[in-house]
């Protein structure tokens, strides 16, 4: 009982991971006023990249890093399509959603001989895990605790990005351009510019994201591997109501759901494991509709700024 | 005279017609140089996309074939587009469309005709409540269709999973359901052009033997009839005209008596009917069941991009279609034919997109082109 207990906190908190990183590039994102559905892109680019550099460099950080900075690069797109030209930011974050899976497919295909999937890194190659061997070999901490790094980073970036958002000017100006980037402009704030910084980190969030799980939770890339996580996070971010810690208890929600799915795949419990999956979309939708306390997105989120505009 | 024709040449292009086509051209150049990054010679791989989807009367077909389950559910969205919504959840309507499709067209026994009829009405019906889940959310609570319908898909997804694997519908040793019944077909002469008459007849016309090499079905015919009607809801019709309203204006609608909730759901309904449409008739058509999915197939979120490159009117959706029928097909023949990557497609598509969503950055190019023929005239 206690060893299962065990088993499923771990791979919660392992699945949740790559969710919690896109969560909070979401929360920041939509914080400034920008809607970035965009992150299912910026994740597989993220997945993609990180794979591949630590393949090639032999060092996941390396490739971690990388993997947030071709997340960003592509959020820059979405910024300069959103932020400069006022585009409709849904479509051109379902552009950038053909373009993250496209381009990563296409540069698999180029650096791997023609194949969709990335070589597996190996094993010592793999992220680090702080934990290995402090607690005995599968014992019950040992289950909870025996992480990788990007586990553990992930819940200091939660506090981290909460403390930005509501006690730092930065945090105040972010979800100042988000409610009304009017007054904002006014007291001399530049809200392209805020903008801009906020959607770029959402991008590296996310491209984090990916890469906890091409380097971490598996050890390649492959066409499937994030299909859905950047909505799912997209999820956990409305779940949260547009907060970083909420954010962060969704996805462990929604992780928790993946760590069920995956435990009672192991054992004969006959649950359908697709109607567990389901779950985490029915209870977005049901605190959507606001039963279970209002959920409210920033006032201007979704909405370009011009300036000179009344 | 002549000035007078450029500057109606420019305002033209500065339609959405001509933006269109340049962010079309835009995304082909792109295309081009992300090939000849990857050292491919992109006019090499366009000229075998153009050839292998237009050198041979199958290919033609097959690119159709391809076009027709897009073309739809860009209706739908292009529908959902002009009253006011975004629809994201063609995906999840056009699963729930198959789904049921593949229920009926296999537990149900009805006649030829009466039973594919039946068939496509059933999923319609489905597809379109699928649909206006999305739209009675946003009118009763507010609830943003673009959250909501990225749910609906994901629920819509794993329910599929869930019932293909079900006892008595899940053929034994496949992840996929049981076909449906010869009845509820679409395909064209499916039983007669394997047939001994069939094939002797077809002997005779070599471009209509290579055509029906292809599994050719009414799919392309219902799909134009689609357009047609939603082009005669929107137009000629009091209800496209008040949801038209609804999209142009909300608050002015509402002043003018129009029940926009109401109109809201409406439209989500008829939204989803068309994507559900677009599963059935591709079922009925070329899949004939469904299988358990492990992502998410495309044809909603392909269909947003088809909308968007027709400016959403029905019209442009058959079009926008058609173009990105002839670009999914022709596009993994550079595969095997030069070994360059297939995904480049979706590269040029994602750039259409991009640049179809800010036509403020061609309208700016144009200007600045303007006014720069401006100072060298004034100097």
């Amino acid at each position: 009982m206690l060893a299962s207990i065990a088993f499923i906190i771990g791979t919660t908190l392992m699945y949740s991971t790559p969710l919690i990183y896109t969560a909070l590039g979401g929360v920041i994102s939509e914080n400034s006023g920008v809607v970035n559905i965009g992150l299912e892109g910026m994740m597989t680019v993220g997945a993609f990249v990180g794979a591949t550099v630590t393949y090639f460099s032999g060092n996941p950080w390396v490739g971690f890093l990388a993997a947030g900075l071709a997340g960003g690069l592509l959020a820059l797109l979405h910024a300069i399509a959103s932020v400069t030209f006022g585009a409709d930011q849904v479509v051109s974050g379902i552009a950038i959603n053909f373009l993250g899976p496209g381009l990563s497919l296409f540069f698999s295909r180029f650096f791997f001989e023609g194949s969709t999937m990335t070589k597996p890194i190996p094993l010592n190659q793999m992220m680090p895990r702080p934990f290995n061997g402090v607690f005995p070999k599968n014992s019950f901490l040992d289950q909870i605790f025996n992480q990788y790094a990007t586990v553990y980073l992930a819940f200091v970036l939660v506090f981290i990005v909460w403390y930005v958002l509501y006690y730092t000017r930065f945090g105040l100006r972010i979800r100042a351009v988000g409610e009304h980037p009017k007054a904002a402009d006014t007291l001399g704030v530049n809200v392209f510019k805020i903008r801009y910084i906020a959607v770029i980190l959402s991008g590296i969030f996310a491209g984090f994201g990916g890469a906890a799980m091409s380097i971490a939770v598996v050890s390649n890339f492959r066409p499937t591997l994030i299909s859905g996580q950047g909505f799912i996070a997209l999820a956990a971010m409305i779940f949260g109501k547009w907060k970083p810690q909420g954010a962060m208890w969704a996805s462990l929600l929604f992780g928790a759901a993946q760590g069920l799915i995956v435990y009672l795949g192991s054992t004969a419990i006959n649950i359908s494991s697709q109607i567990l999956a389901m779950l985490p979309y029915i209870l977005t939708l049901i605190i959507l509709t606001g039963f279970v306390g209002k959920a409210v997105a920033p006032a201007a989120d979704g909405i370009p700024y011009e300036k000179g505009e009344r | 005279m002549d000035k007078n024709r450029n500057s109606k040449l420019l305002n033209w292009i500065s339609g959405n017609f001509g933006f269109t086509l340049i962010s079309i051209l835009i995304g082909l150049i792109v295309g081009a140089v992300v090939l000849s990054i990857a050292g491919f010679n992109p006019i090499e791989a366009y000229g075998v996309m153009f050839k292998g989807v237009f050198s041979k009367p199958k290919y033609i077909a097959y690119a159709i074939i391809y076009a027709t389950p897009l073309i739809i559910t860009g209706l739908s969205v292009a529908f959902a587009f002009r009253t006011g919504l975004f629809n994201i959840g063609a995906e999840g309507q056009y699963i729930i469309g198959a789904l049921v499709a593949a229920l009926t067209g296999y537990f149900l026994k009805f006649p030829p005709v009466i039973h594919a009829i039946l068939v496509i009405f059933a999923a319609a019906l489905a597809a379109g409540l699928w649909g206006g889940i999305a739209g009675f959310l946003k009118a009763r609570f507010g609830v943003h269709e673009v959250i909501a319908t990225i749910m609906l898909n994901w629920i819509a997804l794993y329910l599929n999973n869930y019932v293909v694997m079900l006892e008595g519908f899940k053929r034994p040793q496949t992840e996929a359901s049981y076909e449906v019944h010869q009845t509820a077909s679409i395909g064209l002469f499916e039983n007669w052009k394997v047939s001994d008459a069939g094939r002797e007849w077809l002997s005779n016309y070599p471009f209509l033997a290579d055509m029906m090499r292809a599994p050719v079905n009414l799919g392309f015919i219902i799909a134009i009839i689609l357009a047609l009607l939603v082009w005669f809801i929107l137009n000629k019709t009091t209800l496209g005209y008040e949801l038209r309203a609804v999209g142009l204006n909300k608050d002015a609608a509402e002043y003018g008596g129009i029940g926009v909730k109401k109109s809201i759901t409406i439209s989500m309904i008829i939204a989803g009917a068309l994507a559900g449409t677009a599963g059935a008739i591709q079922v009925l058509g070329v899949t004939k069941s469904v299988a358990v999915l492990a992502a998410m197939e495309g044809y909603g979120f392909n269909g947003i991009a088809v909308s968007l490159i027709g400016s959403n009117t029905p019209f442009g959706s058959v079009l926008g279609g058609l173009l990105f029928g002839i670009l999914q097909y022709g596009g993994p023949k550079i595969q095997s034919a030069l070994d360059a990557p297939s995904e480049v497609i979706n590269i040029v598509i994602g750039t259409i997109v991009f640049f179809i969503a800010i036509p403020k950055f061609i309208k700016l190019v144009l200007s600045f082109r303007r006014k720069k023929r401006g100072e060298q005239h004034a100097s």
